[in-house]
């Protein structure tokens, strides 16, 4: 056991799945001899050679495309997207081509590609870096997005969905990258994708939530322990498809609501895990479905980031209305 | 400044004559081999069974056309005219090369070993047109221009990484040249030394809109320099002339050269597809007259009758007997199950998730009414 940053997981579950199996590729640009512009994959290409570890010219639909043909050569590719809010460019190749392409083929193709791209807000990046676009491909079928909170899950959430034999979307949260550290295994495992965890147990209010905001809620629920507010905190991990026996499960033990979101508020990840509570739970609720988002205009520039982005307390007072409704 | 002379001449580079390919032709429309030094090292064997593919695909697309036309076939994009662009060019390329066709390249695919019943069903838009077996290397025809461009740069990285000794082969028209995948694909090909062929078949119109409209750009071959990879632009009437420049395009991709794009001047003689379009609001007569002319079946039907190896009673028994294996398939493909909300359900992921399992079972019950 080490303790890892989520960055050090993330590179550690590469290497693993590489020394692994041989069909485990990772390209990207700047991936090789670079190792990421993030240092994601530092010192794969000279442990494990410019076959297996290469950089790609410069153009993300090519990238897509590249991923897409090394599958139907079997192999097992691990493309890096530089910046999730570069996406856009492979739209096509993710939504319109590898998702489909089981099904579209009658299960006689499969496409097991884990697409990584740092996304998320908080670090000051330059604009159009940090996009939350992730709701945006939760609606697409035939693709998982996994979204993960903390270095342990991010190296067991990684190597399940290199081994998964459908496409996943893999998104890594920049704030998280280097924020903390904490206890890592140094042997293989896997955290199983379509299920959410219980990060902190509680009995009147259920927050659900998921990436950099899984920290937030953590902390907003220290601060409500401290006034008998006991919130349990659920983590989603994965985002498409839902893990809906576990939000119901803890909806049907508190009766309160609140999810937090890092995307804007329109549409996305949030409005579809209060969907399923209401069609499932909706008995059980004590107070109307609460939500904590960042407003709807386009990720904003560096220096508003932080009034921008939800953060504990915006948690914490949404939660005291829920409860004192 | 009386003397000032300017930097670059720009007028000149725009008219540089280099940038014009020369197209290579080794049969003319009067079916006359005008470069025998090209002719390809083809049997007679050969030559006969290459125009029995282009017979084939002619009366394909007359029939397919008719059962279009009788609601028994759904989409269907024509083929008459492309016949030497489309068959030459598979002819050169084995089985186990990867084939990644547009939509209007299923002649290739079945071909290249697809059964034509499951073409049909692809037509009509039934799933089991798209089961293929492990055996055929291609991907069903593309629809978004340009994605087939970057996946077959895709697996021709992969067989160079296995080592393969075989090659990719794609297709898109001349509208596809257009798109950013089009360069993406060549360029990466061209950075990993990728074996594949990018084949442009340049029909003349993007649907409705004209190759001029579509570019500045002189020829499209030329868009192969950008990514510094070698191009050509061959008569794509010519079936001789597009079958030497695959093979050799072939020869030279499997040895480690990198990739070739190759433009064929072709001609689509019926409408982009048989889904409302009609030629006569952007193409004239005239130009058709002129296409017609160069046809592919009437030069390689001459070629062969001067060498004795064609006459018009074996074409006539060929048209039947394609004519009987169209109505075999058309059988087949009516015999296929009616299409299940629950199979789709079962093949969205290989394991499935909560929300497909309760969509499952919804669906089981709704279906089994």
């Amino acid at each position: 056991m080490a303790q890892k940053t989520m960055i050090q997981a993330i590179t550690n579950a590469l290497d693993l799945e590489l020394a692994d199996d041989k069909n485990v590729l990772i390209f990207g640009e700047d991936v090789g001899k670079n190792g990421g512009v993030f240092r994601a994959t530092e010192g794969l290409q000279t442990k494990h050679g410019e076959e297996r570890v290469f950089d790609t010219p410069l153009a993300e639909s090519g990238i897509g495309g590249l991923s897409i043909g090394l599958a139907l050569e079997g192999f097992r590719p691990v493309p890096e997207i530089q910046f999730f809010g570069f996406v856009f460019e492979t739209m096509d190749s993710i939504a319109g081509q590898m998702s489909r392409t089981r099904y579209r083929m009658g299960n006689t193709r499969q496409m097991p590609i884990t697409v990584r791209a740092p996304f998320g807000g908080g670090v000051h990046t330059p604009e159009m870096h940090s996009d939350n676009f992730e709701g945006m491909i939760t609606q697409i079928p035939g693709i998982r997005v996994v979204v993960p909170s903390n270095p342990y899950d991010a190296k067991g959430l990684l190597i399940a969905a290199i081994r998964s034999n459908d496409p996943v979307l893999y998104l890594e949260h920049m704030k998280l990258y280097r924020s903390f550290r904490e206890e890592v295994p140094d042997e293989s495992y896997t955290v199983p994708l379509d299920k959410a965890a219980v990060v902190t147990e509680g009995t009147d209010v259920s927050i659900i939530t998921y990436g950099a905001m899984v920290r937030e809620a953590v902390k907003a629920t220290e601060n409500l322990a401290k006034e008998n507010i006991k919130a349990e905190v659920i983590d989603l991990r994965t985002i498409a498809p839902l893990d809906v026996e576990t939000i119901v499960a803890s909806v049907e033990k508190t009766g309160r609501v609140v999810i937090v979101q890092e995307a804007q508020r329109q549409a996305g990840v949030g409005a579809q895990v209060a969907s399923e509570i209401s069609e499932r739970a909706v008995l059980s609720l004590e107070a109307p479905i609460a939500r904590v988002s960042a407003p709807d205009t386009p990720f904003p520039f560096g220096q508003a980031e932080a009034t921008w982005l939800p953060n504990a307390t915006d948690i914490e007072n949404k939660v005291k209305e829920v409860i004192n409704f | 400044m009386a003397n000032h002379k300017a930097a670059v001449n720009f007028e000149k580079l725009l008219s540089d004559e280099s940038k014009d390919f020369k197209t290579i032709q080794i049969l003319d429309a009067a079916g006359q081999v005008t470069q025998p030094e090209l002719m390809p090292n083809l049997s007679d064997d050969q030559l006969v069974e290459l125009m029995q593919q282009m017979v084939w695909s002619r009366v394909l697309d007359q029939r397919a056309t008719a059962l279009n036309r009788q609601g028994r076939l759904g989409f269907y994009a024509p083929t008459a005219g492309q016949e030497a662009s489309q068959l030459a060019s598979n002819f050169a390329m084995t089985k186990d090369d990867f084939l990644f066709p547009g939509y209007r390249d299923v002649p290739q695919l079945v071909q290249h070993g697809l059964p034509l019943s499951q073409a049909f069903l692809w037509s009509r838009g039934h799933i089991d047109g798209n089961k293929y077996p492990e055996s055929l290397k291609a991907m069903p025809p593309q629809i978004i221009i340009g994605a087939q461009y970057i996946q077959a740069m895709g697996v021709a990285v992969g067989m160079k990484k296995r080592q393969s000794a075989n090659a990719v082969y794609v297709y898109t028209g001349d509208g596809g040249t257009s798109q950013g995948d089009f360069y993406e694909g060549l360029n990466f090909a061209g950075a990993f030394k990728a074996p594949a062929i990018f084949v442009v078949q340049n029909n003349g119109f993007a649907i409705s809109v004209p190759r001029e409209k579509q570019t500045a750009a002189v020829t499209l071959a030329q868009k192969g320099v950008a990514a510094g990879i070698p191009a050509i632009q061959v008569d794509g009437m010519d079936p001789l002339a597009v079958y030497e420049v695959m093979k050799e395009a072939r020869a030279f991709t499997t040895a480690g050269n990198g990739p070739v794009l190759i433009e064929t001047l072709t001609y689509r003689y019926g409408p982009h597809t048989l889904s409302g379009d009609d030629p006569t609001r952007y193409r004239t007569k005239e130009t058709d007259d002129i296409w017609l002319k160069r046809d592919p079946l009437v030069r390689m039907r001459r070629f062969l009758t001067d060498k004795g190896l064609w006459s018009q009673d074996q074409e006539d028994q060929l048209i039947e007997q394609v004519k009987t294996d169209i109505k075999a398939a058309i059988n087949e493909a009516d015999a296929a199950p009616k299409q299940k909300v629950t199979d789709f359900l079962n093949v969205t992921f290989e394991d499935q998730p909560q929300n497909i399992k309760e969509q499952i079972a919804e669906y089981s019950a709704k279906e089994s009414n």
